[in-house]
């Protein structure tokens, strides 16, 4: 019952956050680029307000999955790096908890570009 | 100064008039069924790897890595920008959404060489969002860290 419940608050949040992103196209007519740059800066923002671990510990993967996670991830890797080592850990700790993920895209994206061509 | 066309508010008028009207309703709900939907996906695997003793970091990183591979396969293979113009946001602002677009500007350049054009143009599309997350990110860690509320 309990993992139905964290299915279910993942859906909610994670669809609710692509919703937001959907009307900041639609409804402000942002180009994409604009769209995810702005969910990432609040992201952050929410993540200096600590009120981005709460949605984490909420939804899961629901608030883990959009890219506003990114600016999440990226804060708290400032952050926590400014804590161990002041501020010369801004610098070191700011990739640390998102660099899997940039990693993983930049290794991918290279890959694909090796072994497929454009379609169409 | 130059003087301002006359043209141009009943130009902008004429635009605005013949502009297709976004149906909002359907693109939020589209957006919201599929962007939860791959949620649910990745909630499968973080309980998944959550099972199997990983810490919830862990479990993140590891999903989040796996998500961006599909997406390079599935960018690779043509679909992911059929899918993304149907669902909107709901493939654009997920984690996946950023992976395409490197993906597919990788894959667009290539043609221009491997430095010049998969390694100039790959960030295209993601940097601007890698630029201001860590701008943004910074600033406000630079703010905490000088109020002393870290």
């Amino acid at each position: 019952m309990e993992i139905l419940m964290a299915f279910v608050k993942a859906f909610a949040v994670g669809g609710l956050i692509c919703v937001i992103g959907q009307i900041l196209i639609d409804v402000f007519k942002l180009t994409p680029a604009h769209t995810l740059c702005s969910l990432v800066v609040a992201g952050a923002l929410l993540s200096a307000f600590n009120i981005y671990p709460i949605l984490v510990d909420f939804a899961g993967a629901g608030a883990t999955t959009p890219i506003s996670s990114f600016g999440n991830s990226l804060l708290t890797g400032a952050c926590e790096g400014a804590r161990e080592n002041g501020f010369w850990g801004l610098f070191s700790g700011l990739y640390k908890s998102a660099s899997s993920g940039i990693a993983a895209a930049v290794v991918f994206a290279f890959a694909a570009a090796v072994f497929f061509r454009p379609k169409g | 100064m130059a003087k301002k066309p006359q043209i141009a508010p009943h130009y902008a008028q004429i635009v605005k008039d013949n502009e297709p009207k976004r149906p909002l309703a359907a693109n939020c709900l589209k957006a919201f069924a599929v962007g939860g939907g791959l949620c649910v996906l990745s909630q499968a695997l973080r309980e998944i790897f959550l099972f199997r003793g990983m810490s919830a970091n862990e479990a993140t990183a590891v999903y989040l890595v796996i998500l961006i591979g599909l997406t390079a396969l599935v960018t690779g293979l043509g679909f992911y920008d059929k899918w993304a113009q149907w669902a909107g946001a709901g493939l654009g602002v997920p984690i996946t959404g950023f992976a395409n677009s490197m993906t597919s500007a990788a894959m667009e350049h290539r043609s221009e060489g491997f430095v010049l054009g998969v390694g100039c143009n790959a960030f295209k599309l993601a940097g601007a969002v890698i630029v201001f997350g860590s701008v943004s990110a910074f600033f406000f860690a630079l703010i905490k860290w000088m109020l002393g509320v870290l």
